[in-house]
């Protein structure tokens, strides 16, 4: 794997390895008819990489780049079109329905909407229990509050606000039930699609804190997805930045905050606006002109290429590829020794 | 003379379960080609402000105290006084491009109609001043995208339209209420550049209200930090930025994770934001203060001026040279 030999963090256990992932959606325009083709909208088109014991691998990119696409598809809650996500050693993808939910056990979510991913009608304690009992239905009534009550104290709930409804709670803590119901089943790997966007500054830092935390004492691995990179720099130890449905750089988090090297990470990086006035008015920002391309055309070669302004006739040849720059230091692009 | 003076506005919502006091209290000014940054959590009560001075509050809110625009209290205005400052006078923008434009009108009939209905311009010289002011906001093809509806346009676009209808009548005042929240970092940095720009060039007082401490500190002259319907903390961007005196400012601000540093664990606020319902007496924010004392909870803190221009409500401020 192309992939490893560049990668010291290789003599970790390796949990997931994703090989060239491809979702690709098949739609129709609206006003379509009924025997026409319909065209194909690449969500995420070509990703690799591997998620390793204990470790938290950001995921960053803007709206559109596919990162909650590929956070889905990683568990298999949506159809992949092409690619293979290896758990552990054994392929997901060639699991059927039945041995895929026992998988589930070891991997699992949290959403970004915090209320909406809570049934309106479960108490906290069903919430919480459900998984526990789709698993393990030998366990006791009494066995199974206690283990709902031991979590919640554990995430920041009181376990007297078992019998609640999920509308009684503010949004920082209807997250806190999300993540007691990710871990009750004591998961190897979480993946959580922007699980502090919907909520302020001051309750996002409890929630962050909070999932490193666990993170630490459970030895869980997380994949943590968010468009703020800010969230991201300070949770993960490797970030992989998208752009398109497509891998742009994947780095340690010292590496690619410190000497960001895809022109598109650049301006990323660049365009985050800073809490202090002298650094946030001297700093130079890189504008990026136009807009996101559609993912249903993008452009040939490097998806990039129609907004980098680096761009040369060669980069629309073909698609470059994650390539080693440094150690844990990966970018695709093909003019990098010409930019630096 | 300042261009707006904001005096004991207060704002009341009648509901189901009890009067709600959304802005308590709140007093600042604004002088011409001025940026005040109005910052604070979600219900803190920073967009009912923007609201109530446009005279947008919903049907259940009851507004009290006085804004005087050039002089004039505009909160007492009736319907028809109030649509004259509005975009003349007053313009704003909104968080969601997308549910502030009509949908069902192109974009070129919705920036004319404003200059046809407030300054009187024919059909033809509407249409040559939209298409000069979206030039303005950087528009690629501006002509071209005039004949188009906002389905068509991105996100980032579609605020520039925003801007552009804001500006038309080159108001005094723009209110943008959380205009970048919405959109991507890029796309939020090319909106920030423009709303600089603008600023120098057509000289209009701004009011940004935003969550976003990174915005303010790039954009804003003077800041408000807001807790609960209340000031907790009024200043010029770099005094509250790098001599916060309010607990909760300071811990907004270490709340923040930044790209300029490496820390491992994030300052935190405790607790949750109070229930605007069942406010506690005393402090709104003292079951989440670090220096709580007796006082704070029976009695509110005064917004006070303890240093030229810099006002703070708070019994137990941090003090900078000062040793605690």
């Amino acid at each position: 794997m192309s992939l490893d030999q560049n990668n010291q963090t290789s003599d970790k256990k390796l949990l997931m390895d994703v090989k060239d992932l491809k979702v690709h959606f098949n739609i129709k325009k609206d006003n379509a008819l009924p025997w026409s083709k319909g065209q194909t909208l690449k969500a995420v088109d070509g990703v690799s990489l591997s998620i390793y014991e204990g470790e938290t691998l950001g995921i960053v990119g803007e709206s559109g780049c596919g990162k909650s696409t590929l956070a889905r598809a990683l568990l298999r809650l949506l159809p992949i079109t092409e690619g293979h996500v290896v758990w552990l050693g054994q392929d997901l993808t060639q699991l059927d329905k039945k041995q895929m939910r026992d998988k589930r056990q070891e991997l699992q979510m949290i959403f970004q909407d915090p209320l909406a991913s809570l049934n309106p009608r479960m108490t906290v304690g069903e919430i919480i229990a459900e998984p526990l009992k789709t698993f393990h239905p030998s366990l006791s009534k009494e066995e199974v509050r206690d283990k709902v009550k031991s979590i919640m104290t554990r995430v920041g709930l009181l376990p007297n606000v078992i019998n609640r409804y999920p509308h009684e709670f503010s949004g920082g803590q209807c997250q806190r039930i999300g993540i007691a119901r990710a871990l009750i089943l004591k998961p190897k790997l979480i993946v959580c699609d922007e699980p502090v966007s919907a909520l302020d500054v001051s309750i996002q830092a409890q929630v962050v804190n909070l999932l490193k935390e666990l993170q630490a004492e459970m030895g869980l691995s997380l994949v943590f997805i968010a468009h703020d990179l800010s969230v991201v720099k300070h949770i993960s130890d490797r970030v992989l930045v998208m752009y398109l449905g497509n891998a742009v750089e994947l780095a340690d988090k010292e590496s690619l905050y410190a000497k960001p090297t895809h022109p598109y990470t650049r301006a990323l990086l660049s365009a985050v606006p800073i809490p202090d006035p002298d650094l946030e008015r001297k700093k130079k920002v890189q504008l990026l002109v136009g807009d996101l391309p559609s993912p249903i055309n993008p452009p040939s070669g490097c998806v990039f290429r129609t907004r980098c302004p680096h761009a040369n006739e060669n980069c629309a040849q073909s698609k470059p590829v994650l390539s080693p720059i440094e150690t844990n230091h990966m970018a695709a692009c093909i003019r990098l020794e010409d930019i630096a | 003379m300042n261009l707006l003076d904001v005096n004991n506005l207060r704002v009341n919502f009648g509901t189901p379960d009890g009067y709600v006091t959304a802005v308590n209290n709140l007093n600042f000014s604004l002088a011409q080609g001025e940026t005040l940054g109005i910052v604070g959590e979600s219900g803190s009560g920073k967009s009912q402000t923007a609201f109530a001075l446009m005279g947008l509050l919903a049907k259940n809110g009851l507004v009290e105290g006085e804004a005087l625009f050039e002089g004039k209290n505009i909160l007492g205005y009736n319907e028809k006084a109030m649509n004259r400052v509005r975009a003349e006078k007053i313009a704003m923008i909104f968080q969601d491009p997308m549910t502030s434009l009509n949908p069902y009108m192109k974009v070129g009939k919705q920036l004319m109609e404003v200059l046809m209905l407030h300054k009187g311009y024919s059909k033809a010289d509407a249409f040559e001043a939209s298409v000069k002011m979206l030039d303005a906001v950087k528009m690629p093809e501006a002509r071209k995208r005039m004949n188009m509806y906002p389905h068509e346009f991105s996100g980032g676009m579609r605020q520039r339209v925003m801007i552009a209808m804001a500006l038309l009548c080159q108001p005094k005042l723009l209110i943008a209420d959380e205009p970048t929240t919405a959109l991507d970092v890029t796309v939020q940095a090319q909106i920030l550049t423009l709303l600089n720009e603008l600023k120098d060039e057509f000289n209009t007082a701004i009011i940004m209200i935003t969550h976003d401490l990174g915005v303010v500190a790039g954009l804003c002259d003077k800041v408000l930090v807001m807790y609960a319907g209340r000031t907790m903390e009024y200043g010029e961007t770099s005094d509250v930025f790098y001599r916060p005196t309010h607990p909760y400012t300071k811990g907004l601000l270490e709340a923040i994770p930044r790209l300029d540093a490496n820390d491992d664990v994030l300052a935190t606020i405790p607790g949750n934001p109070p229930n605007l319902l069942s406010l506690p007496a005393g402090c709104p924010f003292q079951a989440r203060c670090v220096h709580v004392e007796d006082r704070c909870r029976k009695e509110a803190p005064n917004l006070e001026e303890y240093q030229q221009g810099k006002l703070r409500a708070c019994h137990k401020p941090i003090d900078f040279g000062v040793a605690s």
